[in-house]
């Protein structure tokens, strides 16, 4: 039979049963549509971290203490915390390659002032950390290393906390408690947005890092040390150098592992690209699942109609009908259903996805690459489905079909 | 009549056909010949087991004989692949079956078209026009439209001989055409029967309705896989005659 008339055939059938035919796609509707959600979440989440990545500056080194995992075995909970302020002093010091450092040292504390009180992040940073971070002030100025020596209480606040405390009004010149320690404001940063992770870059105050360590009372620690070079050429071996340094300045022996771990902003992007390309593979292959689940339910009900239509078989195998065209007809019939069933899928997965990025503000990314792998996928699973069912229509007899009750 | 070689649609000789059921093998045709020439119209008669049916099935090409060589139209197709026998079936034969076997939901005109559907000459058909024409001939042209289920008997098996006769076949094989039918319906049909008989299609037709034997030129009956007698219909009745008694009388 001619392409175009078994297409027509299958059509028929489908159109003739209607309801049947939507419950069967049903599997493969969704497992489509949920392989193109996860997929379009996942690419979302890994663009947006590219895209900060690109904001952020690649020439960033991030030190950390602790040992990373690829040293080997953890250090255990003791050697954390082995970053001081000396660390990052011998490093502005000694760094050959290092243009600009500035140690983080993190506050939660409650900000009082303005309308009333907001629950931020003070961190204590040097004078390069706008230059590190590339983060400029909007108003006001950012403090500079006479602050910086004379420990004043002076601060920058985000964009968040501005709002959150001085709705509708400059904020520079007023002041604010932190940890009930009075601190003049004397500029508000640029707006930053969220991180890759999604907490509000925003939400903070940065203060020098000498004020936090010495002025404010209650817990504090250094997150962490951040530098920059002057070129992303220069950061391996800036890697290498911050590496040696701090390797003296801690007395390491040469058996000993790293107390600390060198990244640039690169390798935090890809280790972080690398956790959603997991998650994303992760949920696409349980989404697949569905559609496998969808390609036996096609199979159940192609057995179905077989049994159902062994008199019509036998009828097209009298007037003239090949096996060979029985088995396309139900091949093409299994086949259509489940690439229809695909092709809902895929416009139910674009609209929800959609939907969910307009809802919860994650981005989100429709590939043209996994729309089309979705629907080869559904193919075959129509095909291999399909194929065991067909192939009983075909070896019908037809005289034994003819009479079946 | 004339007798000679090209006239013979269907010569069929020392057809058996043996069943193998595991132990015991079950011969329901013993040798079976039998000769139709062009505008023949035939019945065949006989009690269920009679070996009537696997006859039909073999002339229909929808089965092999054990032995015996059977020609259809003038060339062999006993010795034939199945694929080669499919096209046989969609080229030569038209079947007309007792249960109608149309396909549900599907319009008088889609059925019928159905046969061209599978037509392997690679001919450029107009299917719709030919399936319309075939409707036509079966005085149903003003039902192309109507679904099996919004149809009569009668007319779901007018149907069928239209969708037989779409392909302009060499004979119309039947099979116990009139068996789900009442009297007059009956009647009606063979009348149809008779009708394109006069117009040169060959028929074949398998009844154990002695009424409708009758209407045929020449009845064969079986007894036991074995042709008993064969003899022409003298007293052959015009279905049109009866219908219109019928008619009157009602």
């Amino acid at each position: 039979m001619k392409t175009a008339n078994l297409i027509k055939v299958a059509a028929e059938s489908i159109r003739k049963n209607r309801m049947r035919t939507l419950l069967t796609m049903l599997g493969i509707i969704i497992g489509v549509g949920a392989v193109i959600l996860m997929v379009a979440v996942g690419e979302g989440a890994r663009s947006r971290i590219r895209q900060q990545v690109d904001d952020l500056g690649t020439n960033m080194i991030v030190i950390t203490p602790g040992a990373s995992s690829q040293g080997g075995v953890s250090q255990g909970a003791g050697s954390l915390n082995r970053l001081t302020l000396d660390d990052a002093e011998t490093l502005r010091r000694e760094g050959f390659l290092i243009s600009a450092v500035s140690p983080v040292i993190l506050a939660p504390a409650q900000a009082v002032g303005g309308e009333g009180n907001w629950r931020t992040l003070v961190t204590g940073v040097s004078t390069d950390y706008p230059i590190i971070r590339d983060w400029q002030v909007d108003s006001g100025r950012y403090f500079d290393s006479n602050d910086e020596r004379s420990m004043r209480k002076v601060a920058v606040i985000g964009r968040t906390v501005a709002e959150a405390l001085f709705p509708g009004s400059d904020p520079v010149g007023e002041r604010i408690r932190l940890r009930n320690v009075p601190f003049e404001i004397i500029g508000v940063l640029a707006e930053k947005g969220q991180t890759a992770q999604g907490s509000d870059q925003d939400d903070v105050v940065l203060a020098p890092y000498t004020t936090v360590n010495t002025r404010l009372s209650g817990r504090t620690f250094i997150a962490q040390i951040l530098a920059s070079t002057h070129s992303p050429d220069d950061l391996p071996a800036a890697q290498e150098e911050i590496g040696l340094i701090l390797r003296q300045s801690h007395s390491l022996a040469d058996r000993e592992d790293d107390d600390f771990t060198v990244r640039n902003q690169t390798d935090l992007a890809e280790a972080a690209e690398g956790t959603t390309e997991v998650m994303t593979l992760l949920l696409a292959a349980i989404a697949s699942i569905s559609l496998v689940v969808g390609g036996i339910g096609i199979m159940n009900i192609m057995l179905v109609s077989v049994t159902e239509r062994t008199r019509e078989i036998g009828l097209r195998l009298a007037v003239g009908a090949r096996g060979q065209d029985v088995l396309s007809q139900f091949l093409v019939e299994s086949l259509v259903m489940s690439v229809l069933g695909g092709l809902i899928g895929v416009v139910l997965g674009f609209g929800s996805a959609t939907l969910l990025g307009r809802l919860t503000g994650w981005s989100t990314t429709i590939n043209p690459e996994s729309v089309a792998l979705a629907l080869i996928f559904s193919a075959a699973v129509g095909i291999f489905f399909g194929f065991y069912p067909a192939r009983k229509a075909a070896a019908l007899d037809p005289i034994q079909a003819l009479r079946y009750e | 009549m004339n007798d000679t070689r090209d006239d013979l649609v269907l010569r069929a000789e020392g057809i058996t056909r043996i069943f193998n059921l595991g132990k015991t093998d079950v011969r329901a045709l013993r040798g079976v010949d039998l000769l139709v020439r062009r505008g023949e119209m035939l019945a065949v008669m006989g009690a269920s087991g009679s070996g009537k049916s696997t006859l039909m099935n073999i002339l229909g090409c929808l089965d092999y004989p054990t032995a015996g060589s059977y020609s259809l139209d003038g060339a062999r197709v006993d010795t034939l692949s199945k694929d080669a026998l499919a096209d046989i079936r969609n080229l030569k034969i038209g079947f007309v079956f007792q249960g109608f076997n149309l396909l549900p939901r599907t319009t008088a005109l889609c059925n019928v078209e159905l046969p061209l559907l599978y037509d392997r000459r690679g001919r450029r058909l107009d299917t719709r026009r030919l399936a319309a024409k075939a409707l036509e001939r079966v005085g149903l042209g003003d039902r192309l439209d109507h679904q099996p289920n919004e149809l009569s008997g009668g007319q779901q098996q007018r149907v069928a001989i239209a969708r037989a006769l779409v392909t302009q076949p060499a004979i119309l094989l039947a099979d116990e055409p009139t068996g789900n039918l009442d009297n007059s319906t009956t009647v009606e049909i063979c009348a149809l029967f008779q009708e394109l008989n006069d117009q040169g299609i060959t028929i074949v037709l398998v009844t154990h309705e002695d009424d409708v034997a009758q209407y045929a030129r020449r009845i064969v009956k079986m007894r036991d896989g074995r042709i008993v007698s064969d003899r022409p219909v003298l007293d052959r009745r015009l279905a049109h005659d009866d219908l219109q008694r019928l008619e009157e009388a009602a």
